[in-house]
């Protein structure tokens, strides 16, 4: 337990302030701790985690990727025009094709990273403007409504109380978590991604295939933006093309806040699942306070500044003017 | 024709070369395969289109000079124009006189450098990456626009407005020599100046620049104060052009400004780019998106390009050393 608070500050620290956060909306609100609030917190916060423990991988292996969101619009609409040429399928066929497509594209931006040697985010600025325009000029903005049945149902899958259901996209974010925890926790595959973000030229001298990493970890985020895009429509029962585009942004500052590394060889599925809930329970909270919604934003995101000040500030090295100990990481 | 080129590397700089050939040739193709491409019709909705998104990239480009990044440049500019567009309507609206322009503008340019000497303290002193606080910053800026105007745009300004934004002098759309102006101004800045050496020193590398003396920090919080103040520019130059102000206006060109500096070779590591290069890069664009426009494709199929020509570039970039070296400036 005392490894875990000295090696997982950042976590640690968004724990404390994700639980005092809890704890006063729950003296201050009492909707707050009903079982339909926090169902509802997880319901529609499971599709950026799913997200986000992908984006954790790429992170981790020093990269970034910003065409996620947009890939997985991608994947959902060539999702269901598959399905639909197989007459409908079933969950098994969802799966495969979004997990498929997904894949294919975390595999696109690898190949130019890996196979190019083009840097992470300007091959994925490239690949989300290419992605975004061909999906938006191939299918001229038109939405999908016509889904199969067993996509758009309801499914419960468990539940914290009367009114309290948890829908199919939270075991969707169970998964996706313990999953990618094992990936990088547990398997060889796992340290050698995080030896590839701390120290490339280090670990491809101690033989690791490092373009092999590459395309496992953009292909991970591939695979989550797939599924992520598959439950999504779960939620809101239709494919929009332009609906997701955007919410990289939010995935990826919530990610960092909690606490992996742009730079890359540090980073946890837990902190990313708390730096996604901290910005919906602020949300949440401000909602229940009676906050107009008009604020929100403007209250999240000086949320997120205090955090990452907070989280950097060292009153000590401030005042001796000594080097910065975190700024100005290079991006891969 | 060697000579030819010799000398124009010299005066331009090896990657402005390569970029002009680039240009030629999209001009050459567009115009062969559409007639109105080369009419002066043609030309003024370029000069009109590309000064918005060129004063954008300048004010990205500086802080990825710096190896950092502005991601709130769009959210600037919309909270900027606001500003203009508050003091405009306190002073009358369609009546406001010069003055109240003049003070508007003021506000304008001091809100905008102030939101990007807040992100650059939280940067420099807090050694937050700059990725993290732009996004920060992005949210809060876009958040408290959506609070003070509700989600609607502001319009009803006086007429004298559309003699900027629409005005010609001497045959040049008045936006293009308002974009001229501020290139010229941020090339002498970046390429001339003891500030514009100390941000490229502190982009190659921030712990040598601390130690040879150069005020890393106070630098640093200049350089986005300035990217705000040039974000401000943009956005009053916008508030003129569309006689409305809306917050979320423009947020399709936030990568796109990315892209433009990328492709005018720009390290992604910080500490090399020109603005030569970069204004070449972003004619290419706008002809690019312009000619496809005159063939009958939409908006999208240009981003879509766009982002394909970037993959393109970098890739001939990469696999081809030998004309690596008059494609880009000196590597590490």
């Amino acid at each position: 337990m005392r490894d875990y608070l000295r090696t997982h500050e950042g976590e640690v620290r968004l724990f404390v302030v994700l639980a005092a956060l809890t704890l006063y909306l729950a003296f201050a609100s009492p909707i707050f701790f009903t079982a339909g609030n926090l169902a509802s917190l997880l319901n529609n916060n499971a599709v950026n985690v799913i997200w986000a423990v992908g984006l954790l991988v790429v992170l981790i292996a020093g990269g970034i990727d910003i065409s996620f969101a947009v890939g997985a619009s991608v994947a959902q609409y060539l999702t269901a025009l598959a399905l639909h040429a197989v007459g409908g399928g079933d969950w098994l066929f969802g799966l495969l094709f979004a997990g498929a497509f997904g894949i294919a594209l975390g595999c696109i931006n690898a190949s130019l990273i890996a196979g190019f040697r083009i840097i992470s985010i300007v091959a994925t600025i490239a690949t989300f403007n290419a992605f975004f325009g061909l999906l938006m000029f191939t299918t001229s903005g038109k939405s999908i409504y016509d889904l199969p049945d067993w996509w758009t149902d309801r499914i419960a899958v468990g539940s914290l109380g009367a009114g309290g259901a948890l829908t199919l996209p939270v075991a969707g974010m169970v998964a996706a978590m313990a999953v990618t925890w094992f990936l990088i926790s547990r398997t060889t595959t796992g340290r050698q991604i995080y030896a590839f973000g701390d120290n490339p030229e280090g670990a491809r001298r101690a033989g690791v295939a490092t373009v092999k990493i590459q395309f496992i970890a953009y292909g991970w985020l591939g695979l989550m933006a797939g599924i992520g895009g598959l439950m999504q429509v779960n939620l809101a029962q239709e494919v929009v093309p332009n609906a997701l585009i955007g919410r990289e942004l939010d995935v990826l500052a919530a990610v960092v806040l909690g606490g992996a590394r742009l730079g890359g060889g540090r980073g946890s599925v837990f902190g990313c699942f708390l730096g996604v809930m901290l910005v919906a329970v602020v949300q949440n909270g401000l909602n229940l306070l009676g906050v107009s919604p008009y604020a929100f934003k403007m209250l999240i995101g000086l949320t997120i500044l205090a955090a990452i000040s907070l989280s950097n500030f060292e009153l000590g090295a401030l005042l001796a003017g000594g080097s910065r100990k975190h700024g100005h990481v290079d991006l891969h | 024709m060697s000579i030819f080129i010799e000398r124009l590397s010299r005066v331009f700089g090896r990657e402005v070369t390569g970029l002009l050939g680039l240009l030629a040739l999209t001009v050459v193709a567009f115009s062969l395969t559409s007639p109105q491409f080369l009419s002066i019709g043609n030309f003024d909705s370029i000069g009109f289109q590309l000064p918005d998104l060129g004063l954008l990239t300048l004010a990205m480009l500086a802080p990825i000079i710096a190896n950092g990044i502005n991601l709130a440049v769009i959210a600037t500019a919309n909270v900027s124009g606001l500003t203009l567009a508050w003091i405009l309507n306190m002073n009358g609206g369609p009546h406001a006189g010069v003055l109240a322009f003049a003070v508007g503008v003021t506000a304008a340019l001091a809100v905008g450098g102030a939101s990007g000497a807040a992100m650059g303290v939280v940067i420099a002193y807090f050694g937050a990456h700059p990725i993290l606080a732009s996004l920060a910053m992005m949210i809060f800026l876009k958040g408290l626009g959506e609070f003070l105007t509700r989600g609607g745009d502001i319009s009803g300004f006086p007429a004298f407005l559309g003699e900027i934004g629409h005005g010609v002098i001497l045959g040049v759309p008045v936006p293009m020599l308002v974009f001229a102006v501020a290139a010229t101004l941020w090339h002498v800045l970046l390429a001339r100046t003891r500030h514009g050496f100390a941000v490229a020193m502190i982009g190659s590398n921030p712990r040598a620049s601390e130690y040879s003396g150069i005020p890393v920090r106070r630098s640093l919080t200049l350089v986005y104060a300035l990217s705000g103040v040039m974000c401000a520019l943009a956005g009053i130059l916008m508030l003129t052009e569309f006689n409305s102000v809306r917050v979320g206006h423009g947020d399709a060109l936030l990568l796109v400004t990315v892209l433009a500096c990328f492709l005018g070779g720009v390290d992604p590591f910080g500490g090399f780019g020109r603005v030569a290069p970069v204004f070449v890069s972003l004619l290419i664009l706008q002809t690019l998106s312009s000619g496809l426009n005159l063939l009958g494709a939409n908006q999208h199929l240009s981003t879509a390009v766009w982002g394909l020509f970037l993959i393109a570039v970098m890739v001939f970039r990469s696999s081809t050393p030998t004309l690596r070296a008059r494609f880009e400036s000196v590597r590490k």
